[in-house]
């Protein structure tokens, strides 16, 4: 019965030498500030490993210490208890992606309550201020859409179609009402259209129904890659690629090479490398130098690629910073 | 059997083997729990010392992995009494998901009492666990399949149906229907303790562990569990009702995770129609870190308990240790790995040693 024991040692020392070399890693460069990243995204997310990137370069640069924390599925429960695990270790400040609200709202308090600093990045603006958070780093939908919408009338668009993908999702809904505004700055009209991506040749015949059906339309904004596709095949299908001009919101390998080829005008992008980087920046600034940003909403985006910023772009993406 | 026979009679006493008393102390070791009791200390003592200063020993540390371990516990202490009747329910998670849907859909869609929306989503889980255990019994296919289909059929249902109602994926408000506040207290409060918040859930998991240990070790149903789980044909053979047990364990995983669900939907005040993806494994690596064999006929529901005690130490003590998330999987699976040699090894010594 004594090797029953013995055999348990060996099992506490793989445990142990296994976090052992885990805490090593992460603790090599002990700091005087330390900060704990807790976001929705997982780890095998393209674009999470990009903010994530963006915060472990601003800690190099700052010479601050960044641990990241994600639930390893789409599990706000999860995730709400390793807010509760972050504060309990008491870092230095917290950066929280918020995309419940109701689920992660009693565990962001609790932080703000310990008097902990707090910055929402990428989801949660709407309720950044009301939780009292020192400020949100991300993209806003409106002003994203509005944006966009500006740039395309700048271009010449006239009358456009913003593709919805998805019916009831209020955030797009606000992308579609910012980006006719924007439009309606140089006297463009824009119009919603719902499409379904879940059935991408019914979409693409919706889209060319619509450019063919109404000759007056030259815009078309789609609200991501996956809708941009449908929308790219369509104005091909249709024979209309120099009368309708065609944007996107995000980046994707198709729509970089779309905008290369010329039948993408521009995308939206939110630069998320920010939504890493900046948080860790004005954190170590409160804690070094006690400064709070103004604004309550820090914008990464819109930021535009077109053909004049393309190939860089698409360099950066490969150093996985875009 | 021939050495303990010649040691009886060494002894100079007839007594049969079955009835030969083993000491306390190899009694103690070769109880399934053992070794995952001995694993909570010594991970618990390792992130004393590697993150004691970190939080991990405060109170309010404690908590947060308690809750952690609370809610898997709940699912892993219902997982054990299956595994041990020899059945699989890989559905649990999607279970989660579609009750808490239910409730939320109900309750604020509908406006119903939430109270109410409780029972139809508790109505709704026990069919999801008879329909698991009916068709494994009546198909005569392994439970890992059947509830390997059902678990998709589930989760998809959840966002085709939810979707077609309310055209979202997540639902809130949960927190303005009538009946929340008494089924806050009862599912979801925080007791104040030494400061810091106390989830209730805490106590749930401790009262269902002790149930299920004594409907295992103290009633005939758990005698049926073992035989059902060990011995199929000789458990029937003896007149155990074999399909009644099974069906009644699939109930209890299904009942177990509709538990979960209430106990996230009201501590969020919402659901999501994702919640709860991934957990049947979790719950299945708590049970076998626990000591519950694969097989079935062996394991402990304390176990599971710990189990699922040294999940929430392991998933919560490297943020306190500070180790990147990216980590996290890869000691689950060395402690599953670690548990089961471990179990082999001791479930090989204790029976050499009858």
């Amino acid at each position: 019965m004594h090797r029953v024991p013995r055999l348990l040692l060996v099992f506490m020392l793989v445990i142990g030498s296994m976090l052992a070399v885990a805490t090593a890693s992460a603790q090599d460069e002990e700091e005087d500030l330390r900060f704990v990243m807790v976001t929705h995204g997982q780890a095998a997310d393209p674009f999470w490993s990009v903010v994530q990137r963006g915060a472990e370069r601003a800690a190099e640069d700052l010479g601050v210490t960044v641990e990241y924390q994600a639930p390893t599925t789409f599990d706000m429960v999860a995730m709400s208890q390793l807010i509760d695990a972050a504060v309990a270790s008491n870092p230095d400040g917290l950066v929280v992606s918020i995309p419940d609200a109701d689920a992660l709202s009693p565990s962001i308090q609790a932080a703000v309550e310990a008097g902990i600093p707090v910055i929402s990045i990428n989801s949660g603006a709407e309720v950044a201020d009301e939780l009292g958070l020192m400020t949100h780093v991300g993209q806003t939908e409106y002003e994203a859409g509005f944006g966009g919408g500006q740039r395309m009338g700048a271009a010449g668009a006239t009358e456009a179609i913003c593709l919805i993908h998805e019916a009831g999702n209020i955030g797009l809904e606000e992308r579609c009402r910012g980006f006719s505004e924007g439009l309606a700055e140089t006297g463009g009209t824009g119009e919603q259209l719902v499409v379904d991506l879940n059935n991408p040749t019914e979409a693409q015949q919706r889209i060319e129904a619509a450019l063919t059906s109404n000759p007056d339309i030259n815009g078309i904004m789609a609200l991501g890659p996956t809708g941009a596709l449908p929308a790219m095949q369509a104005i091909e299908a249709a024979g209309v690629g120099d009368r309708v001009q065609l944007a996107t919101f995000d980046l994707s390998p198709e729509v970089l090479q779309g905008i290369q080829d010329g039948t993408v005008l521009f995308a939206i992008d939110q630069q998320q490398y920010m939504q890493g980087y900046l948080p860790i920046v004005f954190l170590t600034l409160y804690q070094r130098n006690g400064n709070v940003p103004a604004d309550d909403v820090v914008l990464t985006g819109p930021g535009f690629v077109d053909s004049s910023n393309v190939d860089q772009v698409i360099e950066l993406v490969e150093e996985g910073t875009r | 059997m021939s050495v303990s026979d010649s040691k009886a009679g060494e002894s100079g006493l007839r007594r049969d083997e079955r009835l030969r008393q083993t000491g306390l102390i190899r009694g103690t070791l070769l109880r399934p729990e053992v070794g995952a009791i001995m694993g909570a200390a010594a991970l618990w003592a390792y992130f004393a010392i590697v993150a004691g200063d970190r939080g991990f020993l405060s109170w309010r540390g404690t908590i947060s992995y308690l809750e952690v371990s609370a809610q898997l516990g709940i699912l892993s202490v219902a997982v054990a009494l299956l595994m041990i009747g020899g059945e699989f329910d890989l559905s649990i998670g999607s279970t989660i998901g579609a009750s808490g849907m239910i409730i939320a859909i109900a309750s604020v869609n509908y406006e119903l009492n939430l109270w109410l929306a409780l029972v139809v989503s508790l109505i709704v889980a026990i069919a999801i666990g008879l329909a698991n255990g009916v068709l494994v019994r009546w198909s005569g296919l392994p439970s890992f399949i059947i509830t390997l289909a059902t678990l998709f059929i589930i989760r998809g249902l959840t966002i085709a149906l939810t979707r077609i109602e309310t055209g979202r994926t997540q639902l809130g408000g949960v927190e303005d229907t009538a009946g929340f506040d008494l089924a806050r207290s009862v599912f979801g409060s925080d007791l104040q303790l030494f400061g810091t918040r106390f989830p209730v859930s805490i106590l749930w998991w401790l009262g269902l562990t002790a149930l299920a240990t004594w409907v295992l070790l103290r009633t005939p149903f758990g005698n049926w569990i073992f035989g059902s789980g060990g011995n199929e044909q000789a458990a029937r053979n003896i007149g155990v009702p074999v399909t009644r047990v099974k069906i009644t364990l699939f109930v209890g995983t299904a009942v177990a995770a509709w538990l979960v669900a209430v106990v996230q939907v009201i501590s969020t005040t919402g659901a999501d129609v994702l919640r709860g993806t991934g957990q049947e494994f979790f719950a299945i690596i708590a049970v076998v870190i626990g000591g519950t064999l694969l097989t079935g006929g062996y394991g402990s529901a304390i176990g599971a308990a710990i189990g699922a005690l040294i999940f929430g130490m392991v998933r919560q003590g490297i943020v306190y240790a500070g180790v990147d998330a990216d980590w996290f999987q890869v000691f689950l699976g060395g402690m599953v790995l670690i548990a089961v040699l471990i179990n082999r090894y001791v479930r090989k010594r204790a029976m050499e040693a009858r």
